[in-house]
């Protein structure tokens, strides 16, 4: 009996620990969670703003531009772990993508849009603490 | 199951999303020649649905539906998905612009 038991207690320790390895467990998406708070815009993208490796990022990199607005960019071209872990941690399937005060915004298309409807400006307003002047 | 073979996908994608979302536009767009990939490829989309479902909805929201519905395409073998999403409401006969040009950063 004793020996059933701790069979037991053992298997349902294991589906413990395995319902405790979330997200946070795993390094990269750890090293995300604090990457994506490293700056008020952070952005992941092919290349750097300097040399965007992909259309869809340099647009990223232009709209932000146009805004004038400053932003923390990570190349995942460099770096295959965040290139894939980025896509887990979004839940998004596409480089680039965009995140405001650690919130995911979008990649390219939803900047683009939010740029046209005028919605971007209020987004990034509402996170930059020095109000432009007028 | 079966793989995704090649020259189909646009056909897969089309059929998931005429079933998943009724749309009343539905245009899409192979633009993997303006990308550094073997002609004929099928790795680069440009989806426009216009469906009642995405009224009232916020545009993230429309595009991870949209995402969802082609999770086995994005996995397997389609790279880049340039989603335009809107409710009939917001729907104008325009010309859709073209995706931005390749900047080689495609295969590294």
């Amino acid at each position: 009996m004793l020996s059933i038991n701790k069979t037991t207690r053992i298997g349902s320790l294991n589906a413990y620990k395995q319902f405790l390895c979330t997200k946070s467990d795993d390094p990269i998406q750890s090293h995300i969670g604090k990457l994506v708070k490293g700056n008020k815009i952070v952005v992941f993208m092919k290349g750097n703003p300097q040399a965007p490796r992909c259309g869809f990022s340099n647009a990223v990199v232009d709209i932000l531009n146009i805004h004038k607005a400053k932003f923390e960019a990570h190349d995942v071209l460099i770096d295959e772990n965040l290139r894939n872990g980025i896509k887990e941690f979004s839940n998004w399937p596409t480089i680039p993508q965009v995140f405001v005060d650690g919130e995911f915004i979008g990649g390219c298309d939803i900047l683009l849009q939010l740029h046209r409807s005028g919605e971007l400006d209020k987004i990034l307003e509402k996170n930059t603490q020095e109000k432009p002047v007028a | 199951m079966m793989s995704t073979a090649s020259k189909c996908v646009e056909s897969c994608i089309r059929t998931k999303l005429q079933n998943r979302f009724n749309p009343k536009v539905l245009q899409l767009i192979n633009e993997s020649h303006m990308h550094n990939v073997p002609k004929d490829s099928e790795t680069h989309f440009k989806v426009v649905i216009v469906s009642d479902e995405f009224e009232g909805m916020p545009l993230i929201k429309r595009h991870r539906l949209v995402n969802a519905i082609l999770t086995d395409e994005l996995k397997s073998g389609v790279h880049a998905l340039s989603i335009v999403a809107k409710a009939p409401t917001q729907w104008k006969d325009d010309p859709i612009e073209s995706s931005p040009n390749c900047r080689g950063g495609f295969g590294k």
